[in-house]
């Protein structure tokens, strides 16, 4: 990139995709090491990476280039990948290894960082956070690993030549954030309308590339990885105590009066 | 003792709730030493001294130029320099950003969206939309610990407030983000959504982007505004006031659900509240199940009936 004037090269963009339990399911963690029960509920790709999938296809569609997925995770999140490329995308690469098992975020990051080594990209694009975790720290991490520009929480992206702009939401409005490609993006919700696979793009999907990683592919560390390793240990968990049943009224005219009552007993108001 | 330090939140100078809520945890487990960046510090250096900070390190306003790294860069150095116990963070978005990348480079670990903090920095979690209670602690080097706000109630204790200004020679990488616009987008009188004692939330119930029937509420209760994943996506209310899974996480003193059927991912960002009151016609939805007081009824006849109690009894 950041060749002057004329249209730019084609870029290559890569996405990555988390599969996470279906928060629609009833979520568990597993007693023996205090990691996801991934066989408790069903697997899905990370709402919030979807938004990622199609703003790297919006970019694609804008600039010409290539979308590769990259998803870290078992066997089972192959499904997540499929759905990813019948958005659309045009490979993966899967990096699947018994030694990433248990890693936390940063490790994670760490991971990801190195199997971006192999490949060559312009623009890492993910969601902001995952539904699970919810950490949001992996697109800080991952920038930090790989020395790149972070350009995260985007609810705007545009690229001009070899210069990225984003807006990053912020509490009150937004910043307006300027960098040189390659970059980090991590996008919000709000950012665009993911596209519904076509049954075109699922039949095409099927034969798409998915290209398998492992830890010494990557030349990942395995000292810096999974579970044994992990940088935090989560010593224990429990249900949380449900809530107290609470007073349930139907409103016969003054339901607005009863609530103040309540809350005048709280000290509310 | 060791210190525990702790970046502080600030809008246009003024310390943030959360920060006092970070200097009473760090009192804990250690002697609290505030970060502030930027001009300002001695005016706000008082209540940082309220809440029992014994340091104030003023770092310069540059840090805040770019994104993020330049914060991660000055906190490692800094924990480095002073072998601070723990850095203790709020957990909104741009500071577990920031956390991340301060663990990253000190080679610790890190905690999000901690809700409380013991003296032996065990940390606690709520996790999975408020039904699993998780412990977790940092093994190796300064744990980095982001911590929800209004989890703990702040508790003044006197601190000296020594300032020191402290600089970081910022590398290449940490300026190549740059912030070259801030814009401001209607802020009001209300208090900040993550931050506010009370909130009041709008859902499919309201019905339309009239959205005055939870503002007037709002305002009566000195509370901040919320809106449901169902009132954002019809483009009723603006999307950085979502609560919910994929919006913010409130775990404020009372919260108020409008209209709000109370769907697992709504759940998601405040189950972990105080005191949670609805308001909802359908006597079938979920948020009616773990409200410590609910109305089955119509909220447009009984949010303006409650609003005038409440402007009544003032």
């Amino acid at each position: 990139m950041g060749v002057q004037g004329g249209r730019p090269p084609a870029m290559n963009i890569v996405v990555l995709v988390k599969q996470v339990p279906d928060t629609a399911t009833e979520r568990k963690l597993n007693p023996a090491d205090n990691t996801l029960d991934r066989a408790s509920s069903d697997g899905v790709i990370n709402e919030l990476d979807e938004y990622a999938i199609e703003e790297a296809l919006l970019l694609k569609e804008k600039h010409g280039g290539e979308v590769t997925i990259l998803s870290a995770g078992p066997d089972q999140a192959t499904d997540s990948i499929r759905k990813a490329l019948s958005m659309g995308a045009d490979k993966a690469i899967h990096l699947n290894d018994e030694a990433l098992h248990g890693s936390d975020s940063l490790q994670t990051a760490y991971a990801l960082a190195q199997a971006l080594r192999t490949t060559e990209f312009d623009v890492v694009v993910l969601g902001s956070e995952s539904t699970d975790a919810r950490t949001g720290v992996v697109g800080a991490a991952l920038a930090e690993y790989l020395g790149l520009p972070q350009l995260t929480l985007a609810n705007k992206v545009d690229i001009d030549g070899g210069t990225i702009r984003i807006q990053r939401q912020t509490d009150d409005g937004y910043d307006v954030v300027e960098a040189q490609l390659p970059a980090v993006v991590s996008v919000v919700e709000k950012i665009n309308e993911p596209r519904y696979p076509s049954f075109k793009l699922i039949m095409a999907a099927k034969k798409k590339p998915v290209t398998k990683l492992d830890a010494a592919g990557a030349e990942i560390d395995p000292a810096k990885v999974g579970l044994a390793n992990a940088t935090t240990e989560t010593v224990d968990f429990a249900a949380a105590p449900p809530r107290a049943a609470g007073t349930v009224v139907k409103d016969e005219g003054t339901g607005g009066v009863q609530i103040a009552d309540f809350l005048a007993s709280k000290k509310f108001v | 003792m060791a210190e525990v330090l702790v970046l502080v939140d600030q809008v246009d100078g003024e310390v943030k709730k959360v920060t006092t809520e970070l200097l009473t945890l760090a009192r804990r487990i250690g002697e609290p030493a505030a970060v502030w960046i930027g001009e300002g510090a001695d005016d706000a250096k008082a209540k940082l001294a309220e809440f029992g900070a014994e340091k104030v390190y003023v770092a310069p306003a540059e840090l805040n130029d770019y994104v993020v790294a330049p914060k991660a860069e000055l906190l490692a150095k800094l924990a480095g320099e002073k072998s601070a116990a723990a850095i203790l963070v709020s957990a909104t978005a741009e500071n577990k950003e920031v956390a991340g990348r301060t663990a990253v480079k000190l080679g610790s670990g890190v905690l999000t969206d901690v809700v409380d903090v013991t003296a032996d920095l065990v940390a606690e979690h709520s996790i999975f939309g408020g039904t699993t209670i998780t412990h977790a602690k940092v093994r190796a080097g300064v744990p980095v610990i982001a911590v929800r706000p209004n989890s703990i109630p702040a508790e003044p204790a006197q601190g000296a407030a020594v300032e020191e200004q402290v600089s970081v020679e910022l590398s290449d990488a940490a300026k190549a983000a740059k912030v070259v616009e801030r814009v401001k987008q209607e802020k009001g009188a209300r208090p900040e959504l993550t931050e506010a004692a009370i909130v009041v939330s709008g859902g499919r119930g309201v019905g339309s982007d009239d959205f005055s029937v939870v503002e007037n509420l709002a305002d009566s209760l000195g509370a901040a505004v919320g809106a449901s994943r169902a009132a954002v996506d019809s483009g009723w209310y603006p999307n950085q006031f979502q609560v919910g899974q994929t919006g913010k996480t409130v775990s404020p003193q009372l919260y108020i659900a409008l209209g709000i059927s109370g769907a697992i991912q709504h759940r998601a960002g405040m189950q972990t509240s105080k005191t949670i009151v609805a308001v909802n016609k359908d006597p079938e939805a979920p948020i009616h199940e773990i409200s410590d007081f609910s109305v089955i009824g119509d909220l447009h006849q009984v949010a303006p009936q409650l609003t005038e109690e409440i402007n009544k009894r003032k």
